[in-house]
């Protein structure tokens, strides 16, 4: 049987009873950011005396940045910068969560802290009106480390019958997955679907279509409700890339992109100018697609599993096998969007959207210069 | 133990977080059978409104290669919302919705027996065909073993658990009790449920319904099944005869008439067509399971209230023949018969297509007549 966390087992109707109590006109704020890994999350909370509208209504605040990986101690006050705000899902209205940029005491951004970057690359392009949609994998562990549902000490039956599955031998953990799609829409979380992956215990949600800065905003927001939700449970969620060797599925994040100009007709032209770009920055995206400057993908980019092999770059219609698939409608509309299908699950969205929009809309040259 | 590990969450925790609200968006679950002919898979969009008819509904697509149904390097399949019910896991207004599958070419899918099924209603709509399904299903525990079995070991024989009440005798009666409250509010046309010869067996009939509808429900109904079990930590095996030995097997009994067997002296056209099914035994055998046959050999024994696989036979209240009349309609003179051969996986869009076919279009031979 599968290990779940101590807590999850505490009293649900007795916390719910607590929960339950009005809380008159004090509203509880919860702050997020990414920490010094620039993969984990971390939250704090804070009252306050007036509901927050807007994220004009939100104070900076700060936190302890050395037991973050973040500073050091004797210099350690790092500051939270309230960017985007959302309905909090578990202690409900009028309570919120906000997700903060972080910089350090000089103001510049902290290390792990990439929106900063992604953001003044998107203004260049907002004309442009990029939208993009990610397809986050994850897997679902138990507190022991093992895939949650597989057998303690091995393995299920081989892969085949678990993608978009039904059925207790087949879909393992679906409550997880319910919950934080309910959650999402609560929040709102632009969360456009979900569906069983290919190896059991793994899942996938997809969020967009998100224009510009947002869909890093509303990716990390959904991961951090999927780690509250699967603390809830008494659950792991991870979402390393290559969490099982063998023959087994990895977890990626891929990303789909379109301009206003791909999506018009003809776009298809505007497509595979992009793709040519792509192909000839592949050792660049590769490095940002990950939190490992690549070496996390390695160890899922190989050529096999509905993957392209980390060392080449390729293109291809309906094709889950190459770097960038074109979808079949795409290639029979002639316009629409392609998928970057290598960023990793723990990828950074802000990273990869930041690269994807200097490599396919900005000019060459004079723009980028300009943001050096 | 029995029951799989996801089945042991918290459930209030589940339940809390069911009922947040979710302003105007939808989720719309779509269904579709896989490259099997039986496995059923499904994923979930939001949509911005609530759908109300099929006609609202986008067409979609998934990756066939990792359902048994295409290639990686050409991977795209499409998936064509055919039929829309209520969710009863995520309840209203989220919808389960029931696809056809067609290929990267728009061709119908290989397993897609509901396109031309649909087909055929239509030439015979007039006929005013109504079928009603009995689906036979066992409940196992995730290792496998009939749920409520001991686990090294069988039970005592057959004899006390048909329509069974006691926790000797009736295995897993949450799950039929769940699953007939969903499909009612799904808005599947669920009409009975008994509990069955062997223990941990279970039936549910589907029907009335006419022409396509058949086929419609009786697979949202299959998945609905999973669903309810797979909430309950076990599954529900469609296997056709999932203990060999002195154990009954699962068939999915097809209940049929037209307007005209239905009105007085129709028990006539009942004969004339038991007459020409006579006729076409190895094409309805073959249409009867997803394997051609095959699984239904290890049912179809001549035992266990079944037929010989090997040769066709009819009789009132006979339920050692192929078919069987029921004694109210040999009485009444009109009424519906029951083809007893369709086995617990067949396809239901393949069984009604092919009595159609046999019964209503006058075919006769091995192969199906392309119009």
């Amino acid at each position: 049987m599968s290990y779940v966390s101590d807590s999850s087992s505490l009293n649900k109707a007795l916390r719910q009873q607590y929960l339950s109590l009005p809380q008159g006109h004090s509203y509880q704020v919860t702050y997020v950011w990414i920490d010094g890994s620039g993969e984990g999350l971390r939250s704090k909370t804070r009252t306050m005396d007036t509901e927050p509208k807007s994220i004009a209504d939100l104070p900076e605040w700060n936190f302890d940045g050395s037991s973050t990986g973040q500073s050091e101690g004797r210099n350690s006050d790092m500051l939270l910068i309230p960017v985007c705000m959302f309905r909090d899902p578990f202690i409900l209205d009028p309570n919120k969560l906000v997700l903060c940029e972080v910089f350090k005491h000089t103001r510049e951004p902290a290390e792990s802290n990439h929106r900063n970057s992604c953001n003044k690359v998107m203004e260049k392009v907002k004309d442009l009106h990029p939208w993009f949609g990610m397809e986050q994998e994850y897997t679902l562990l138990g507190v022991d480390g093992h895939p949650y549902g597989w057998p303690r000490l091995g393995y299920p039956k081989k892969q085949g019958p678990y993608y978009c599955s039904v059925g207790a031998d087949r879909a393992f953990v679906r409550d997880i997955v319910e919950s934080h799609y309910k959650a999402c829409l609560y929040a709102g979380i632009k969360i456009g679907g979900t569906n069983a992956e290919v190896m059991p215990s793994q899942w996938e949600f997809q969020v967009g279509p998100c224009e510009g800065i947002e869909m890093g905003d509303h990716l990390w927001m959904a991961r951090f409700l999927l780690h509250r939700v699967c603390e809830d449970f008494g659950v792991v969620a991870t979402l390393d890339p290559k969490p099982m060797t063998g023959d087994w599925n990895g977890a990626g994040c891929h990303i789909n992109v379109s301009t206003e100009q791909m999506r018009e007709e003809g776009g298809i032209e505007h497509i595979e100018k992009a793709i040519e770009k792509l192909s000839k920055r592949h050792v660049e995206h590769i490095r940002v697609y990950d939190p490992h400057g690549g070496e996390d993908n390695k160890r899922r980019l190989t050529g096999h599993h509905e993957t392209a092999s980390i060392s080449d770059f390729s293109a291809g219609v309906a094709n889950r096998g190459a770097s960038i698939r074109i979808p079949h409608r795409v290639g029979q509309d002639k316009c629409g969007y392609f998928e970057d299908r290598r960023p990793a699950a723990n990828c950074d969205p802000y990273a990869v959207t930041c690269v994807m929009a200097r490599t396919c809309m900005l000019e060459e040259g004079k723009d980028l210069h300009e943001l050096e | 133990m029995a029951t799989s590990a996801s089945a042991q969450l918290s459930k209030v925790v589940k339940g809390q977080y069911m009922e947040l609200p979710q302003g105007d968006q939808v989720q719309a679950m779509y269904i579709w059978i896989d490259g099997t002919g039986e496995g059923l898979r499904c994923k979930t969009r939001t949509l911005d409104t609530e759908p109300k008819s099929i006609e609202d509904l986008p067409e979609w697509n998934f990756d066939g290669s990792s359902t048994y149904q295409s290639e990686g390097s050409n991977s795209d399949m499409y998936l064509i919302p055919s039929a829309m019910f209520r969710d009863p896991f995520r309840k209203d207004p989220n919808k389960l919705v029931l696809c056809e599958v067609l290929k990267y070419n728009r061709k119908s899918a290989e397993t897609n027996h509901r396109h031309t099924c649909k087909k055929i209603m239509e030439m015979v709509d007039h006929q005013t065909p109504w079928f009603g399904m009995e689906q036979e299903y066992t409940i196992l525990g995730t290792d496998g073993h009939p749920f409520g079995w001991p686990s090294n070991g069988f039970p005592g024989p057959q004899g006390p658990y048909y329509c069974g009440v006691g926790a000797d005798k009736a295995y897993g009666r949450d799950i039929v009790e769940a699953h007939y409250k969903a499909c009612l509010y799904a808005g599947v046309m669920i009409c009975g449920t008994n509990a069955e010869v062997m223990p941990a067996q279970w039936e549910f009939q589907i029907g009335p319904c006419e022409g396509i509808n058949m086929g419609d429900h009786l697979w949202v109904a299959r998945f609905i099944l999973h669903r309810v079990c797979e909430d309950f930590g076990v599954v529900a095996s469609f296997d056709p005869k999932p203990i060999p030995g002195n154990w009954n097997g699962a068939g999915c009994h097809t209940n049929f008439s037209t307007k005209e067997m239905r009105e007085d002296g129709g028990l006539k056209c009942i004969e004339e067509c038991i007459e020409k099914l006579g006729k076409r035994h190895n094409y309805h055998i073959r249409a009867y399971d997803p394997k051609g046959g095959l699984d239904n050999a290890r049912r179809l024994t001549g035992h266990h209230e079944t037929s010989n696989i090997h040769e066709f036979s009819a009789g009132v209240a006979n339920r050692g023949a192929s078919i069987r009349i029921p004694r109210t309609v040999g009485q009444e003179k009109k009424g519906y018969f029951e083809d007893r051969r369709p086995s617990a996986n067949c396809d239901p869009y393949a069984v009604t297509e092919a009595l159609i076919r046999t019964c209503l279009l006058d075919e006769e031979g091995e192969e199906p007549v392309d119009y």
